[in-house]
């Protein structure tokens, strides 16, 4: 079975490539529109060995990377503990809960033009923009655990004689654990999507600045180059956090 | 010092803006040490009854008291055996059952030896680093039954804790539940529909009428077993063949029948 999905994974990937290699050669669509597979590959080789505006690629993955922890951690430390809280506590739930809601509907990249207004756009603005896609997950998720665990392990808790600040912390924050790490996962995903959108305007270095000056430069390889880097780096982060994800399920019998 | 009492208790519980009066006028005293499981028909208050004394309810009128004391809340004094285990899925066997006494924040030794005498106790021997998605249902009740006991409450309250268990396993949990009670014998509230169940285990038995829930019939089981040496049969089904327990279980049958005829009017 894990042969078969390997093997028709690798078929569908062989055709995408096939197709794409097709319309460059046969010139179905002009070059300078679509860069060939081999261009592509060529020119990520080469941002790896020689600086495109101001660093290489791994260089810009690097401070990509680094903007998205920053913005990552930041969503987590405030989401899971609010909406933990908010699952917990139902006046706080109604407090801060029509605010959110109305928020969470406006796309992350809304946000620049105040992201680069109130925290700049070195370091702060881009942070912003990955907290305001990273952040809601993570807070509906935790919300989604506390507010619908088994109230049995609750009241087993309380029977056992466990304090109330107790109760939060040996009962309630491993209980929301599956839906917590669920919600980082899919966190990271949107994060890791809107930081990109944000340093296509904002920043002066990263991926998507990187690519930014492809495209003035005419450079589509190199625009390409910076869409594939985007993929395989999202893509690992997402196996990483599935990883734990399943590790902590089987653990609960839930897998 | 460690009886139960509830006191012309009274529930009513609202929902959709309705009230549904759903225990009314509940009088009933348990002693210490004594085994008290109430029978009847779904919907008939049983469990309320028990929430209350447990602390996770509060009656409208009246007032349930454990130890003379009124209920105000959950707490070890008054430890649960729920149907569905309730076991922390996180914890293992052995850290599921020394929740209850971090609680009490005894020192490490105590704790340990406490819940190795416990393991011991239950058959759960060998089973310490399980989770308990590991084990079967009886098994899972096994350890739930520890964590209520090795707290050494004055008073165990179990919510038709072999309700989920397969015929066979149920058996040997109500041996095992008899071989303990004898041991440490607690005063124990014990909530079933089971009627065979409720007989052999119980001193008395309280048969409920449908809702709203008042208190139909309370059955002395205790003199019966003690003139009728129903202790001298080692198996449930050796007591459960005697002429005197098929006797009353016939008798709580009907009782309970007239109530179930009721409702289905």
């Amino acid at each position: 079975m894990a042969v078969e999905r390997l093997l028709l994974g690798i078929a569908g990937f062989s055709a995408f490539v096939c197709v794409w290699s097709a319309l460059s050669v046969t010139g179905a669509v002009p070059r300078q529109f679509l860069p060939a597979p081999w261009d592509v590959v060529s020119r990520a080789l080469a941002l790896t060995a020689q600086p495109f505006a101001g660093s290489t690629l791994q260089g810009h993955l690097a401070s990509s990377l680094q903007r998205f922890c920053y913005g990552y951690l930041l969503a987590a430390a405030i989401g899971i503990p609010l909406g933990l809280a908010m699952g917990w506590y139902r006046w706080l739930d109604n407090v801060v809960s029509p605010i959110f809601d109305g928020l969470r509907f406006v796309a992350p990249i809304a946000w620049v033009p105040f992201a680069a207004l109130w925290f700049g756009t070195g370091i702060g603005g881009p942070i912003m923009i990955i907290f305001s896609g990273a952040f809601p997950p993570c807070l509906i998720n935790a919300y989604r655990g506390a507010r619908f665990v088994d109230r049995r392990l609750i009241e087993a808790a309380q029977m056992l004689g466990t304090g109330s600040f107790r109760t939060l912390t040996e009962v309630l924050l491993p209980a929301c654990v599956p839906s917590i790490v669920a919600g980082l996962r899919v966190s990271a995903g949107l994060g890791w999507q809107s930081l990109i959108g944000a340093e296509l305007i904002v920043a002066s270095a990263g991926v998507g600045y990187m690519m930014v000056q492809g495209q003035s430069n005419v450079s589509t390889p190199t625009v390409m180059a910076g869409m594939i880097a985007i993929g395989i780096v999202g893509f690992l982060i997402d196996v990483l956090l599935r990883q734990t994800e399943s590790m902590i399920n089987r653990r609960r019998g839930l897998a | 010092m460690s009886g139960i009492s509830f006191e012309n208790v009274t529930r009513v519980f609202t929902r959709d803006g309705k009230d549904f009066l759903t225990l009314d006028d509940v009088s009933l005293s348990v002693a210490e040490k004594e085994f008290v499981a109430i029978v009847g028909p779904s919907g008939c208050g049983k469990t309320t009854c028990l929430r209350m004394a447990a602390g996770f309810d509060a009656p409208t009128r009246g007032a349930v008291r454990v130890g003379g004391e009124t209920v105000a809340g959950p707490g070890p004094d008054r430890a649960v055996v729920f149907q569905q285990f309730a076991l922390f899925p996180w914890k293992s066997v052995a850290d599921n059952i020394a929740l209850g006494l971090r609680n009490k924040r005894l020192s490490r030794g105590e704790i340990d030896a406490k819940t190795a005498d416990a393991i011991k106790l239950m058959g759960l021997a060998g089973y310490e680093t399980a989770f308990p998605h590991q084990l079967s249902g009886g098994m899972q009740q096994r350890v739930a039954i520890a964590r209520a006991y090795v707290l050494e409450p004055q008073v165990l309250l179990m919510d038709e804790p072999f309700g989920a268990l397969d015929a066979q396993t149920r058996v040997v949990m109500q041996e095992e539940l008899v071989r303990i009670a004898r041991l440490n014998p607690r005063t124990v509230l014990f909530i079933t529909h089971a009627v065979e169940e409720a007989v052999y285990l119980a001193d008395r038995v309280v048969i409920m009428t449908r809702r709203p829930g008042r208190i139909k019939e309370i059955i002395d089981v205790a003199s019966i077993r003690r003139t009728q040496a129903w202790d001298r049969h080692a198996n449930v089904e050796d007591v459960m063949d005697l002429e005197s327990f098929v006797h009353l279980r016939s008798h709580i049958w009907r009782s309970l029948r007239e109530e179930k005829g009721g409702s289905e009017r």
